[in-house]
């Protein structure tokens, strides 16, 4: 591999970790049969929570900690309108994602001023690994990179290979079925969706504390919603999930290497390619029979 | 408690809700609600204002309704209304040389027809290869966001090449002003909440979309073909967005920019559901988000709260929407019977 190559797939690789601790997050949920397109404002509330919490302790593990905590209290509301009231989860995940814009946008304001002299904080830094040998720059990555790799495998432990993940994925394939054996379903799903929310606030800190070491209105700027195609993407496993965050680091990595470089590709375009993606590979490979059965459905449908 | 009662119970919640969010902030909200009154229907000018940001919320609310109607979770709005915006720029300035009516008639229906495209192309992932459209769309806005950039920083981008906007569009395309700076656009807006309605509970084709929206195997039983609603609902759908793009270059704007739509996509989802999904409705709860809209923009400079600050609101219209309609709180009032098989 020459140095580019190498190059290349070290971005790659921290532009995938953001998406994939998201995207874990979102497949734990939808495993247990809900769809939280809210994912996006979970991540927009860690960015800013997990600024906030390192800025006021100096320390980037509080902020980690502090985004987490207030993507859960955000989870809390999306969960209380879909488990408890029943609510169509479209809708609440919808509103979640404008109620997170509208609440970080106005508290960014408020606590750091109007004018926003962008506040910077200190950061996860990337390891020094091996001096600098350069086959090693893919490894040299934060620490919360080493994180999302290593849930990768623990989720799949969980989910597949415990008691616990199997009561998980029956309330995902047939709530009705597992709740006659005695699962309490809406506790499984309330265990799911605060789950989900710390992985998605991470994904949101990562932003703020490793990615950037800033806060910016509207900073998840879409992953959340690359994150929910994500998983339709690895259809519903782990190392599916692994995969497709890979994909779209890499599409990413090349898409700023490109414009380094002058390729003659208008820049937009390029911008454009995730998203095109997706579309394609759900268009030739639509996920289907792998979605948990129950997947978005709500107690009111099933009378009709 | 009748219909009419709980919407405006949710929309006096969420005013509440927000109203102490604000207090919470350290802002006095008498002051802020005075602001955002005056902004919206202090004057002429407030007025007109509030009306300009009324008509892309009426259609797109109109657009998502149809939409939701059907059971089609069409979070795209933003996405047709931005390529409808797109079209309606390049058709405006193709056609600015036809005698009068046609470049203003060709521009809205090259909008209307982007628009269509792009929910037309949602539901034809969905019909041919199962993907949801609720990602499908959201996909598309963000394709719809790199358009506009690509186009107004290459092709579209304005003669002087100074900044990443296009040309104004020929005068002759322009929507003309019905009362100050009012445009025709409202007009045009009016007419299809209208037609919405009479197509929605009036035509065999809204019947079968409610059929669908209300239960696709049943529908699908009675001969309805599920497919066919989808492709359909969501050409429409997409359209009124797109005419909505196309309407706010023709009548405000007079150009296409980048962040061209200030999320009005989005905030279509609460004005339809504050409706409950209803075309007559819509117009009602456009108006408030409108009023919403144009008296933020006083109450950022006089009250100094941030104009984003509506996002709460339409966040916590919505969840107020859902909680009263819950089953859970509305099952002693409504008292759905059962299925005599399900109570067995």
């Amino acid at each position: 591999m020459t140095e580019a190559g190498f190059l290349l797939a070290a971005a790659a690789l921290a532009l995938a970790a953001p998406l994939l601790l998201a995207a874990l997050g979102e497949l734990v949920q939808e495993r247990a049969g809900i769809v939280n397109i809210g994912i996006e404002g979970l991540m927009l509330i860690g960015a800013f929570a997990g600024m906030v919490g390192c800025h006021l302790s100096g320390s980037p593990l509080v902020g980690l900690a502090t985004a987490c905590l207030a993507s859960v209290l955000a989870a809390a509301v999306f969960g209380a309108w879909v488990i408890w009231l029943d609510a169509s989860q479209i809708v609440a995940g919808a509103a979640l994602n404008i109620l997170a814009l509208g609440v970080t946008g106005v508290a960014y304001r408020t606590v750091f001023g109007v004018t926003g002299t962008a506040l910077t904080v200190p950061t996860f830094t990337p390891l020094a690994l091996g001096g600098d040998a350069l086959w090693l720059a893919p490894l040299r990555q934060n620490v919360l990179v080493y994180v999302a790799l290593a849930l990768v495998p623990a989720v799949w432990l969980v989910l597949f290979r415990t008691r616990a993940g199997l009561r998980l994925r029956a309330v995902g394939e047939a709530p009705e079925a597992a709740a006659s054996l005695g699962i309490a379903v809406a506790r499984m799903r309330w265990i799911a969706v605060l789950a989900g929310a710390v992985l998605a606030g991470a994904g949101g800190a990562y932003l703020s504390l490793a990615y950037s070491n800033t806060f910016a209105e509207g900073m998840s700027a879409g992953r959340g919603f690359i994150a929910l195609a994500i998983v339709v993407f690895g259809r519903w496993r782990p190392l599916g999930v692994l995969a497709g965050a890979l994909v779209f680091g890499a599409t990413t990595a090349l898409q700023f290497q490109m414009q380094a470089h002058g390729v003659a590709v208008p820049y937009h375009l390029l911008l454009m390619l995730p998203y095109v993606l997706t579309l394609a590979v759900l268009a030739l490979a639509p996920g289907g029979a792998a979605a948990p059965a129950a997947l978005g459905r709500r107690r009111a449908d099933e009378t009709s | 408690m009748t219909r009419l009662l709980r919407q405006a119970l949710a929309a006096a919640i969420a005013l509440a809700v927000s109203g102490a969010a604000l207090a919470a902030a350290g802002v006095d909200p008498l002051q802020a609600l005075g602001a955002l009154v005056g902004g919206a229907a202090g004057d002429r000018f407030a007025l007109a204002d509030t009306l300009l940001k009324t008509c892309p919320l009426l259609l797109t609310g109109l657009a998502v309704a149809l939409a939701f109607r059907t059971g089609v979770w069409n979070i795209g709005a933003e996405g047709q209304l931005l390529v409808g915006a797109l079209a309606a720029t390049v058709a405006g300035a193709a056609a600015g040389g036809l005698p009068a009516p046609l470049p203003l008639g060709l521009a809205l229906a090259a909008g209307a027809a982007a628009g269509a495209f792009w929910g037309g192309a949602a539901a034809g992932l969905r019909v041919a290869r199962g993907v949801s459209e609720v990602i499908s769309t959201i996909m598309l806005n963000f394709v719809a966001i790199r358009l506009v950039g690509w186009a107004v920083h290459g092709p579209l981008m304005e003669a002087a090449g100074r900044y990443p906007q296009s040309d104004l569009v020929p005068d002759a395309a322009l929507l003309p002003l019905v009362a100050g700076r009012v445009h025709a656009g409202i007009v045009l807006a009016a007419l299809a909440v209208a037609a919405a309605w009479l197509v929605l509970f009036r035509t065999a084709l809204g019947f079968r979309w409610r059929a669908v929206g209300a239960n696709p195997r049943a529908a699908a039983v009675a001969g309805f073909r599920p497919d066919r609603a989808i492709v359909g609902v969501m050409l429409a759908s997409g359209g009124l967005a797109g005419l909505a793009g196309a309407i706010e270059v023709l009548g405000v704007t007079g150009r296409l920019f980048e962040q061209f739509s200030a999320g009005h996509g989005y905030t279509a989802i609460a004005v339809a559901l504050l409706a409950r999904l209803h075309p007559g409705g819509v117009a009602l709860t456009a108006l408030l988000f409108g009023a919403l809209a144009a008296g933020s923009g006083s109450m950022q400079r006089i009250a100094g709260v941030s104009a984003v600050f509506v996002a709460i609101v339409q966040a916590v219209t919505i969840l107020a929407v859902l909680a009263l309609d819950a089953p859970r709180l509305a099952a002693g009032r409504r008292r759905a019977p059962r299925p005599p098989e399900a109570a067995a």
